[in-house]
């Protein structure tokens, strides 16, 4: 072996052994990332837990309507009505949405009172997977009442740099 | 300023429940996205809603980072008298915006 071929040969060793070192750091460093820019479902549960308290949550009254496929996760319409007759007695006093896999679990709060007439709400939000999302209204009396869909996201909302 | 459209009939009967439709244009930046050099680019959002009608308030909104850009938001009211609606948002780095729409009621 001649010493250029020598040297042509620690120098393909060196590429290799870099590659893998670089290729195993981007592996690790990658899900951290990850991990630290998503709430998880354990944090969209606390922060539900925030506005719920200890009351118990209950399935109906809310019906939320969000395409179940979503192309672009930038801005989905999201509309969330509730059963409620909206008297003094009678009425709906928050609407809360919740995500599980956003940066932030919470996306809206909205507060009404028995001048809405109708408990109903339209907006346009940011979902960055493919997830569960949330919502909860608190009624007047006290009781809360939940729905969740199930959507899929095909384009995530800008959490890489684009 | 930020440019705000509201969408709410101008005349209604009295008991009607109309819907009320804004939007305003606004990046609602999440500070979650990196920019070119990989640091994240600092919030800037609308944190708050507020709708008035004749200086009673009738619907608030707490805003996240994650509502779309330009914030929509449709909601409900009972056209009880006629008078003024006025609509505020707020938000990061001082941010404010207001927009008032008059509503006759027969």
């Amino acid at each position: 072996m001649s010493r250029d071929e020598r040297r042509l040969q620690r120098t393909r060793r060196r590429f290799l052994v870099e590659t893998v070192a670089l290729a195993g750091a981007a592996g690790i460093a990658l899900p951290l990332a990850v991990e630290q820019t998503s709430a998880t479902p354990a944090s969209m549960r606390a922060a539900i837990k925030n506005i719920v308290g200890e009351a118990p949550l209950n399935k109906g009254k809310v019906k939320m309507d969000v395409p179940a496929l979503i192309e672009n996760g930038n801005a989905v319409p999201l509309t969330v009505s509730c059963e409620s007759p909206m008297t003094q007695e009678d009425h709906v006093k928050a609407i809360h949405v919740f995500t599980e896999k956003n940066p932030q679990p919470n996306v809206i709060g909205a507060h009404l009172g028995p001048r809405a007439g109708r408990a109903s709400l339209s907006t346009r939000i940011r979902l960055a997977d493919t997830q569960k999302v949330v919502a909860v209204a608190q009624m007047s009396d006290g009781s809360f009442w939940t729905d969740e869909v199930e959507v899929v996201v095909t384009l995530a909302a800008c959490l890489e740099g684009s | 300023m930020a440019r705000a459209l509201i969408n709410a009939p101008a005349k209604a009967k009295r008991g009607e429940v109309i819907e009320i439709k804004t939007l305003i244009s606004h990046v609602m930046e999440t500070g979650f996205r990196p920019d070119g050099t990989g640091k994240p680019v600092p919030r800037d959002i609308i944190s708050e809603f507020i709708c008035k009608y004749n200086g009673e308030e009738i619907f608030r909104a707490e805003l996240f980072p994650a509502i779309a850009a330009n914030p929509f938001l449709t909601f409900f009211t009972v056209a009880s008298e006629s008078g003024t609606l006025s609509f505020e948002w707020t938000g990061d780095n001082g941010f404010t915006a207001s927009e008032s729409v008059n509503i006759t009621v027969e």
